[in-house]
């Protein structure tokens, strides 16, 4: 199975408000708030660094829980973002555009 | 009938003058009624307008609906609803309007551009009415019907409305600051033009009793989103305006208050 890379998309405004990561679309003004391992996930989706790279080191190290299990969780959860325009999923790195 | 003498009026809200110009002696006396307590003929505008009035049915590209339409082509914003349409240049801080000679598209038109000139400035437009109170001011914030216009009513005669119906707001360097609009609503009683350091924001709620409640700052950033008149789908200023909300719910205590149709509930306003 090829690796999948995520990184964020820019037209996004975001901010961790009382402790829960608020993330507005700047295309259709939807307001989504990301619990803590999504969270964890976002911020550390830089384009470069494969999911399950970025399930090991930022949930698994720090939420007790199923590797297997996270990283499903997590591939849902990419792709749910990926449909709302908030995150970019490709099978190859994603180069920062300027 | 029109002049051919162009005439100019400038209209200060939140500090902002916007200068209207046209060369219809009826339109200037309907501006001069509708915005008598926020003409300044001192100020430097930020902003001119030039408005053109046309019979009904002239408004050129007229899209022929009540649902407004803002968008931005080739450097301008382009506002249109069936009885206006306006195309603003913010690089020139110039714009004009075709309408008929009454207040309401002017009304619309204001509340667009102010929003529009507030966002980059960390400003909001909120669903709300506001007061002042022993030199602080209040706001309560809903959609139709949460009962803004009925606190306002309520208010004790210390009380200054600035507005029952839109709130407008600046950030300053001491955090934000309240001023009084001419935007009513059922009231239809222009707000004072006065301005005061904002104490709190109250989410309006109706209920049995007169209740103030605590709201967690990310239940309070969803709630004064929701409240927030924000007209253009541009991704830069969506930023803005969610960045200001953000700074909003951090810096200003926002609660929830609860209240029954009656004036005791101001026993709580303090």
């Amino acid at each position: 199975m090829s690796p999948v890379y995520i990184a964020r998309v820019k037209e996004v405004a975001a901010r961790s408000i009382g402790g829960e990561m608020m993330i507005m679309s700047a295309r259709d003004s939807t307001l989504f708030s990301l619990n803590e391992t999504a969270t964890a996930i976002w911020q550390a989706a830089d384009g470069v660094t494969p999911l399950s790279e970025i399930v090991q080191h930022s949930v698994c190290a720090r939420f007790e829980v199923d590797p297997a299990t996270a990283l499903r969780d997590a591939e849902e959860l990419v792709e749910g973002l990926a449909k709302h325009g908030i995150l970019k999923l490709s099978d190859q790195p994603i180069e920062e555009t300027p | 009938m029109g002049s051919a003498i162009a005439q100019d009026v400038l209209i200060e809200i939140g500090a902002m003058p916007v200068l209207v110009r046209t060369s219809s002696p009826e339109f200037l006396h309907i501006l001069r009624e509708r915005y008598g307590g926020f003409v300044n003929s001192a100020a430097q505008p930020v902003f001119e307008f030039e408005v053109e009035i046309v019979r009904p049915g002239g408004i050129p590209d007229a899209i022929g609906d009540d649902d407004l339409s803002v968008r931005f082509e080739a450097g301008r914003w382009v506002l249109e609803r069936g009885d206006f349409r306006a195309e603003l240049d913010p690089a020139l801080r110039h714009g004009r309007i075709w309408q008929s000679a009454t207040q309401y598209a002017i009304d619309a038109a204001f509340r667009i551009v102010h929003s529009l000139l507030l966002a980059k400035q960390g400003g909001l437009l909120v669903h709300a009415a506001s007061v002042v109170r022993n030199g602080r001011a209040f706001l309560f914030a809903g959609v139709s019907g949460a009962g803004k216009t009925t606190i306002s009513r309520l208010a004790p005669p210390d009380a200054t409305l600035l507005t029952d119906e839109i709130s407008y707001l600046r950030r300053e360097a001491d955090g934000y600051v309240a001023y009084g609009t001419p935007f009513a609503g059922e009231l239809a009683q222009p707000g004072e033009n006065v301005r005061a350091p904002l104490a709190a924001l109250y989410l309006l709620a109706q209920g049995t009793e007169n209740r103030i409640d605590p709201v967690a700052e990310a239940d309070a950033l969803r709630e004064v989103l929701r409240c927030v008149l924000f007209f253009a789908h541009d991704s830069e200023l969506v930023g803005h305006v969610f960045d200001s909300v953000c700074n909003l719910v951090q810096r200003v205590p926002v609660r929830r208050l609860t209240f029954v149709p009656d004036f005791r509930v101001w026993e709580l306003i303090v």
